[in-house]
């Protein structure tokens, strides 16, 4: 029995190195692997609606969805079905293409930076050697969505809007780059599985870089908040003074490619917060199993601070924002990369800010 | 270099993939949902009166400020990120030649602060 099972591994080995080889093959596993991540993201995108929808309303003492479905898990369904089947008005003096375009864009770019993200050690579709580089720069290219979204509506309040969000967006893209070097100087590596690896002590939860960069930890959520446009930094479509913002005239699936991709750019950021500063994959306690639940676990708990931040905290004012952004956040953090590369170089405290000295 | 460009690839499929979802998503309430669109419907959104004007107007500059200083900063970032990256093999020449740098942009950004461009009120 246990022989013909072998022989069987054996021949299935031999059928993939072949499938593998080639190119047919090649083409095949690359776009199996694009559509499983896909549909992971929009499944997760489907149950944050849902567990941000019901955070925020247990915190405010209400139900939340609970109609459609057991316990209304099958509300975002719903909603999206709703969406679909709604008329997409196109406002009279609007830039008919670039109306379209921005919707998409925003949507494609929050799933395209998911190409880089290991779930689990070497469990992503490109294991690029300058990944938070490439993540860095496909979330700066999501002001773009915004931006044109806001654009070509030709209504004050999307133009009013879109300016805003943008001018948001780039003021804490800084402050999250800045973040970014001090984590690449201790990790001499811009790859997520060298940043992960790095992190991987003998200690456990107290390696990981939430320690060494506690204060740049902090700094990393609030921009991260800033930067996906969640409150308390939702100015762009403060209800009460803007209407909706940059979205105020998009309506049926292109508001869904706008919210799909808002949703994801924050599961995005909750995977970063993950990968950066809690060791991604790696267990808490020494001894316990590495694995992907780790890292789902962590992205899943730092979704429920985004979805409490939510509910608990009123709205910033916007020069309140900008000064946080320009004045506290980006001196903060290039004092913070002089601090780390100082601490590096003359291995102040021996290899804690500088894990490539032990072979992380 | 063809194992270089091999690692895009993945990329490039899942662009790929993203795009198909994105136009699938967008066509399906275009082909799908009525259409029935009047003047008052897709005329520009305003609260209580007709809109008027192009919306397309002047605003403040102090966002072009912002995303001048935006520049500043990025441009900043991406010299830091090879010398982050091979931080462990550099000499102190090359630690101390970025050190200047920092203290020269700090020197441009307290210029910055003192001037003003950083207020909005």
């Amino acid at each position: 029995m246990t022989e013909i099972f072998s022989q069987l591994i054996a021949k299935v080995e031999i059928v993939t190195a072949d499938l593998i080889a080639s190119n047919f093959g090649l083409a095949l596993i690359l776009i199996g692997q694009g559509l499983l991540m896909a549909v992971f993201l929009l499944l997760s995108a489907y149950f944050l609606i849902y567990a941000d929808r019901k955070i925020w309303a247990a915190v405010q003492l209400r139900r939340g969805p609970n109609v459609v479905g057991a316990f209304g898990l099958l509300q975002s369904g719903a909603d999206m079905l709703k969406l679909v089947f709604k008329e997409i008005v196109v406002p009279a003096g609007s830039d008919k293409f670039v109306f379209f375009l921005a919707p998409v864009v925003s949507f494609v770019m929050a799933i395209l930076a998911w190409a880089v993200i290991p779930l689990n050690d070497g469990w992503q579709l490109s294991n690029l050697n300058v990944a938070i580089l490439y993540v860095f720069a496909i979330s700066s290219l999501e002001v773009y969505g915004v931006i044109m979204g806001g654009w070509a509506s030709n209504s004050k309040y999307p133009f009013l809007g879109s300016l805003r969000s943008a001018a948001q967006m780039i003021s804490y893209e800084v402050s999250i780059g800045l973040v970014i070097i001090g984590v690449i100087i201790s990790t001499g590596s811009m790859n997520f599985g060298a940043i992960v690896a790095a992190q991987d002590t003998e200690y456990g939860i107290l390696g990981w870089y939430w320690l060494p960069h506690l204060p740049m930890l902090f700094l990393f959520f609030i921009s991260a908040l800033a930067e996906t446009n969640r409150p308390p930094f939702d100015l762009p479509e403060a209800e009460s003074e803007l209407v909706a913002g940059f979205q105020v005239e998009y309506s049926s699936t292109p508001f869904l490619l706008f919210m799909a991709g808002e949703l994801i750019a924050v599961f995005l950021m909750c995977a970063l917060t993950s990968l950066l500063f809690f060791g991604g994959w790696l267990s808490p306690i020494p001894g316990l199993p590495d694995g992907v639940f780790w890292m789902l676990l962590k992205m899943g708990f730092f979704f429920f601070i985004f979805a409490m931040i939510k509910a608990i905290t009123p709205r910033y004012r916007y020069d309140q924002l900008m000064r946080l952004g320009w004045k506290v956040f980006l001196p903060f953090s290039l004092v913070w990369v002089v601090f780390v590369a100082f601490a590096a170089k003359f291995e102040f405290f021996g290899s804690f800010y500088a894990r490539y000295l032990v072979g992380g | 270099m063809d194992d270089l460009l091999l690692e895009y690839l993945p990329i490039l499929v899942f662009l790929g993939i993203a795009l198909g979802l994105g136009i699938i998503l967008l066509l399906a309430a275009a082909v799908i949902a009525i259409r029935n669109p009047d003047p008052e419907k897709v005329s520009a959104y305003e609260c209580g009166f007709n809109a008027f004007d192009d919306a397309r107007m002047k605003f403040d500059v102090r966002f072009y400020l912002v995303s001048i200083l935006f520049i500043i900063f990025d441009l900043e970032i991406a010299f830091l990120f090879p010398w982050a990256v091979a931080f462990q093999d550099i000499s102190m020449i090359g630690f101390w030649s970025m050190i200047v740098f920092l203290g020269v942009l700090t020197v441009g950004f307290a210029y910055e602060w003192k001037k003003g461009a950083l207020e909005w009120e």
